[in-house]
């Protein structure tokens, strides 16, 4: 066995899966708000690589400029999308709202084909070019670039939510609604926040993914993924979201040098069934307790 | 005037048509059903196929997801099993049509049992999801076991035959589709009627009370998995021999989605419902590419924005429906009923 090889597929996986580790995180704070599954995420990211491939390409941007843009666009989407669609369905069984992300995630797809067109883009390079080693492994300097930035937001994150007001309303409201609303904690605005919160992390792990692999309207599909990530480290942990990001990454990634492409999905596939047949609520998530 | 149904006794509460109004108006409808080939031309005799195909898959969700409570994301998948199974059976054996579809429907069964197995430990969406990895898996199957499924390239049929005749045009396959949809909605009605559809109920409305009441959980859902995949897997076969081609890229996830919103628009828990729904949802790109063609001369660019725009309609649907019309076209229908039986009074 090549050491060498595997090392560097590794690494292109981890970085992959912090990548992943972003979306899920975004994906947990909609989750623990709100209780809502949102399928959509992977086209609220591709919605934001698209909005970015506006700004950078077509209106000749800085991509230093044009990156907050798109995100920041991104997250206005994510905030619209909870108000208008998912605030009515308040009160509605699981399922039903979770066909409401799905019907979004069809409405985004059949928006950006209309705008920008059905064909794979590739979006203007702005992370450095240089080869990045670590000792003697080789990295792509898109993913390794990407993995810091995608890092950096990420601590910044997991720093918001447990030091600010807003961060302790969040975890008040996940913890308990009624008691969280009780104390003067404005609900609605959380769940609207957490919307605006989620999709920016998704966002931005959008551009940085689309700018490594390019970017066609079936870019959504990614959300798979991280539905598999969300699920193996379980749906209300943000550490799970971490833990399985990574591991999910490398897995998908490992799978996919050594067996080939079409092993990628039916590998984590294959891990979301063993720990929902031996742990539904995930590796890090609470197990719920139901009564009649 | 019509005004109300005093029922007597418990058979007439039982009973499927309980009026002569509403029989009369079904024995249109079948009429209308068996002499539409004769005056269609290709094109609505094509809808009407695959309109039919439709209505029997989607009854098969209704049941799983409408009246167990089961949300599944593997239709296509259980569709694909049995759109192969027909294909393979055709090719490499000489049973007759009947047996193979018959085959293609339990073979789905059996998947539909083993990838229900979790559902006695998992439910609500992490079920959808297992029911997802089910059919990521089936899709790599029929993408990879090359020996049997044809691989990538997939499998061609020959045209079935029944009773010496051989089912090449729409017009001959309109008359299996239509009656064997026709019957297998009644089967599906019928099955309301026994414990076991009973029982389906129970477990939607409220699983742990159901098994209090005595309800047998593992036991119910495997049962609504079997017979929904039966459905779909018979619905595969249909769409093997309509078709005559089968490829991994026949049962995409996007068509288990389209179910699903099948079942949605026409309204859960319904069958009339999810008749209406699998109608409906079929020639909705139909209309759309009708209106492209009328507007392609005024604007050249029309037949462009013809697919985004039915992704989008598609959702808008869905959601749509979900927010404003919870129950669907069937309660649309029933209000339309309402206002026709109640006349001249206000409902």
């Amino acid at each position: 066995m090549d050491w060498l090889f595997f090392g560097e597929i590794s690494l292109a996986g981890l970085a992959m899966g912090g990548l992943y580790a972003l979306i899920s995180l975004g994906f947990v704070i909609i989750y623990k708000a709100t209780k809502v599954i949102n399928f959509a995420i992977g086209e609220i990211m591709m919605f934001a690589a698209y909005l970015f491939l506006a700004f950078a390409g077509g209106m000749e941007m800085s991509p230093w400029v044009a990156l907050p843009l798109a995100v920041l666009g991104g997250s206005v989407l994510g905030g619209v999308i909870e108000k208008v669609m998912i605030r009515p369905m308040l009160g509605e069984s699981s399922i039903s709202v979770v066909m409401v992300t799905i019907g979004v995630a069809s409405i985004l797809v059949g928006l950006v084909e209309l705008i920008w067109g059905a064909d794979p883009q590739l979006l203007p390079s702005f992370l450095p070019r240089k080869p990045v080693f670590i000792g003697e492994m080789y990295l792509a300097p898109k993913i390794a670039y990407g993995f810091l930035i995608g890092a950096g937001l990420l601590i910044v994150y997991l720093l918001y939510f447990r030091f600010s007001r807003g961060g302790v309303a969040l975890r008040a409201t996940a913890s308990d609604q009624a008691a969280a609303y009780s104390m003067g904690i404005n609900v609605r605005r959380v769940f609207n926040l957490s919307w605006v919160f989620g999709s920016l992390a998704a966002s931005l792990a959008g551009v940085l993914v689309a700018a490594t692999g390019g970017l066609s309207p079936q870019f959504g599909a990614i959300g798979l993924s991280v539905l598999v990530v969300v699920i193996v480290g379980g749906l209300d942990s943000i550490l799970g979201a971490l833990v399985a990001g990574l591991f999910i990454g490398w897995l998908e990634t490992v799978a996919g040098a050594y067996l080939g492409g079409e092993y990628r999905m039916p590998a984590t596939f294959a891990v979301l069934a063993v720990i929902l047949v031996i742990r539904p609520y995930g590796l890090f998530g609470t197990h719920e307790i139901e009564r009649v | 005037m019509r005004i109300g149904d005093a029922k007597q006794s418990y058979e007439a509460d039982e009973a499927i048509w309980t009026s002569s109004t509403q029989k009369i108006w079904l024995a249109i409808f079948l009429l209308a059903l068996a002499v539409f080939p004769f005056f269609a031309d290709s094109y609505l005799l094509y809808m009407g196929c695959l309109v039919g195909i439709a209505v029997i898959s989607t009854t098969g969700l209704n049941i799983l997801t409408g009246f167990t409570g089961l949300i599944s994301l593997g239709q296509a998948g259980f569709m694909g099993v049995g759109g192969y199974t027909v294909a393979w059976l055709s090719l490499n054996t000489a049973l007759p049509f009947p047996v193979t579809l018959l085959l293609a429907g339990l073979l789905a069964a059996a998947v539909g049992i083993l990838v229900g197995l979790p559902s006695l430990r998992v439910k609500g969406l992490y079920l959808a999801i297992a029911t997802l990895a089910a059919s990521v898996f089936l899709h790599f199957i029929f993408a990879q076991w090359e020996s049997v499924t044809g691989g990538m390239g997939g499998l061609s049929l020959e045209p079935a035959h029944l009773f010496g005749l051989t089912l090449q045009s729409d017009f001959e396959m309109y008359f299996v589709i239509v009656p064997l949809a026709v019957l297998m909605v009644l089967a599906a009605k019928n099955v309301f009627r026994t414990r076991i559809g009973r029982a389906f109920i129970a477990i939607r409305d409220r699983d742990i009370s159901a098994e209090i009441l005595g309800i047998n959980l593992l036991r119910y859902k495997l049962m609504s998995f079997a017979l929904s995949s039966f459905y779909a897997g018979v619905a595969g076969g249909l769409f093997a021999y309509f078709y005559r081609v089968v490829t991994p890229e026949s049962f995409p996830l996007s068509m288990s989605i389209f179910y699903l919103a099948a079942v949605i628009v026409g309204g859960m828990g319904n069958l009339l419902g999810g008749i209406l729904g699998a109608a409906f949802m079929t020639l909705i790109p139909e209309v759309l590419n009708l209106l492209t063609a009328a507007l392609t001369p005024f604007y050249p660019n029309a037949p462009i924005f013809m697919s985004p725009m039915l992704e989008i309609i598609f959702g808008a649907l869905i959601v749509g429906f979900l927010i404003f019309e919870p129950h669907g076209l069937a309660e649309i229908w029933h209000r339309i009923r309402r206002f026709f039986s109640l006349w001249p009074f206000r409902n």
